[in-house]
């Protein structure tokens, strides 16, 4: 398999001392959909900064499709495309300039660019705005419009630092499905976000990144793999008695009110064990959901086993 | 990075360049045409008809290539320091970092649109004293050379400029406290044979002084200063220019974390 980015012991210290990164190794197979967690300053925004040569490194590598980015510097730029969680395109260029601009940096003809301009923006919905001042945008469409803009030279990696942070839920849903279909053309994709359900639902390697170390590097199948306790909210139309003991080794209770318990379900067990407990005693359940997102669960261990 | 694929990064930054001083022209053409009218009139008209002449010209003629030549400095100078800071300040210059333009093509794109600006304003200028004065151009070959090469430096230096600049001030502060001061002190209104021994060696030092002498050199045939020497200072400053700013490109100073 092919490695579409491998890093190795990169290390940034910044000028005022800060270790944004401190030796982090990890490496994207070619076809990837991986997700870098981390909470804020964690170090994710200044990896990315690193491959796409905005951050000067302290020490370490980075190579893309097999190639050093400090020794063969214009090969490895054409075939990445960054999305960077700040907008960063002139507010005065019309949109189909941006794009248009941007095919220019990479050498694409005038008219092999005009084709994929149109191509890109027509997928992610901003056509009809391309004679629109890019400051007419919504935040959204800003958005959308750089990751055409990522997309115009068709490069084998997109890099999105946080695509969809700020993005209503409809807009963030078609992003993930534009996102999905250019995985399944073939394209490897690295992302960053602080939606953990977007990266559950999206990628199928995970790194966690935390003060500038990995504190994990996974499948998202296995990780998930690794709960074993759930959470359940459930609300009952019975009043729930205060001395209620589910007499279940693998399972507890919290009583929140008398209408609402917090119930804890570890592995092995089944919820309908818990549900036969219930019906023994009288109680009918009324709703019940999950406390937490799995992923958030884990994010949050790993984070806590980190400090 | 293939040449043609260069040449047409080089051709995409000159095009968005110039696409930027012409959407705002009222910014940037207009008002420049209309400061070097005002001189035109009052210094060149009004005031010089009662100085008469100045190194064996009329005080209009005498002054007109000062002032196409002050034009191209501060136009060149500005387009490229006004619209890089821009892209820093907007971020938009991450666009160009990222991608795989090389360091002297975007230096190269940056140039050429300062000094297409600086040609620009300095084409106006000169069509606008024709209303003023007879120019016949002694030396089309120089006229043209060192217009070109000038421009080209205050190009360089506003890059510079552009690069270590953090804020708004910062841009306007080397134009005002040094290109200006340097400007009227370097002989676009009066000819250094009127100036002390000692201010004649200061002027002596100002690259501009050269420049004016040079380019008046082309249009009226006359000069304060030697042709030869003169291409030699604007070429030595061109190679230290252009050698400053790709050190400085690579070394990501005011670009790069």
């Amino acid at each position: 398999m092919t490695i579409a980015i491998s890093i190795q012991n990169l290390a940034k210290t910044y000028a005022n001392g800060f270790e944004a990164l401190k030796g982090i190794s990890l490496e994207v197979e070619q076809g990837d959909f991986f997700a870098l967690l981390g909470p804020n300053g964690a170090g994710k925004s200044t990896t990315i900064g690193v491959i796409s040569t905005l951050v000067n490194k302290t020490s370490g590598s980075v190579e893309v499709f097999g190639k050093n980015v400090d020794t063969h510097v214009y090969e490895t730029k054409l075939d990445f495309g960054v999305v960077p969680q700040e907008v960063n395109f002139s507010q005065f260029e019309k949109v189909r300039d941006i794009v248009m601009t941007q095919a220019g940096y990479y050498g694409l003809p005038r008219k092999l660019a005009a084709e994929r301009c149109e191509k890109y923006l027509r997928k992610l919905g901003l056509w009809e705005k391309r004679d629109e001042r890019s400051r007419s945008l919504s935040g959204g469409m800003k958005r959308r419009l750089m990751i055409a803009r990522a997309l115009v030279h068709e490069p084998r990696l997109l890099i999105l630092d946080e695509p969809t942070a700020g993005v209503d839920i409809e807009l963030r849903r078609s992003m993930w499905e534009f996102l999905t279909e250019i995985n399944n053309s073939g394209t490897t994709i690295i992302l960053t976000t602080h939606y953990l359900e977007e990266a559950e639902q999206l990628c199928r390697n995970i790194a966690i990144i935390d003060e500038g170390r990995i504190v994990e590097n996974t499948s998202m199948r296995k990780l998930l793999n690794e709960l074993d306790s759930q959470v359940y909210i459930l609300e009952t139309t019975s009043q729930i008695p205060p001395d209620l003991d589910l007499k279940l080794e693998k399972a507890s209770l919290e009583i929140i009110d008398e209408h609402c318990m917090e119930v804890t379900v570890s592995g092995g067990l089944s919820v309908n064990e818990v549900f036969a407990v219930f019906s023994e005693v009288g109680i009918k359940i009324d709703s019940m959901r999950n406390k937490t997102n799995r992923l958030e669960q884990l994010f949050l261990s790993k984070l806590e086993g980190n400090d | 990075m293939f040449s043609n694929h260069k040449y047409i990064a080089f051709e995409t930054i000159v095009i968005r360049e110039i696409r930027r001083f012409g959407r705002i022209w009222l910014q940037t053409l207009v008002p420049p045409a209309i400061t070097i009218g005002l001189y035109f009139v009052i210094f060149g008209n009004l005031v010089g008809r009662r100085i008469g002449e100045m190194g064996g010209f009329q005080y209009m003629e005498f002054i007109v290539p000062g002032l196409i030549m002050m034009s191209v400095i501060q136009n060149s100078y500005s387009n490229v320091v006004s619209s890089f800071f821009s892209h820093k300040f907007q971020h938009s210059i991450e666009e160009l970092l990222v991608s795989p333009v090389p360091n002297y093509i975007i230096l190269s794109g940056f140039i050429v649109g300062g000094m297409a600006r600086g040609l620009a304003v300095g084409t106006i200028v000169t069509l606008m004293s024709l209303f003023f004065a007879d120019l016949e151009i002694q030396n089309l070959f120089i006229t043209i050379t060192v217009v070109l090469l000038t421009s080209i430096v205050f190009a360089l230096a506003g890059f510079i400029n552009a690069l270590f600049a953090n804020t708004f001030d910062d841009i306007s502060i080397i134009p005002t406290f040094v290109l200006t001061p340097l400007i009227y002190l370097g002989g676009v209104f009066y000819s250094v044979e009127l100036l002390p021994p000692f201010w004649k060696f200061v002027s002596g030092l100002n690259p501009i002084f050269y420049m004016v002498n040079t380019f008046r050199y082309g249009i009226l045939g006359t000069s304060d200063v030697n042709i030869v020497w003169a291409f030699f200072i604007l070429c030595v400053f061109i190679v230290i220019l252009f050698t400053s700013c790709l050190l400085l490109l690579r070394k990501g100073t005011g670009l790069r974390s």
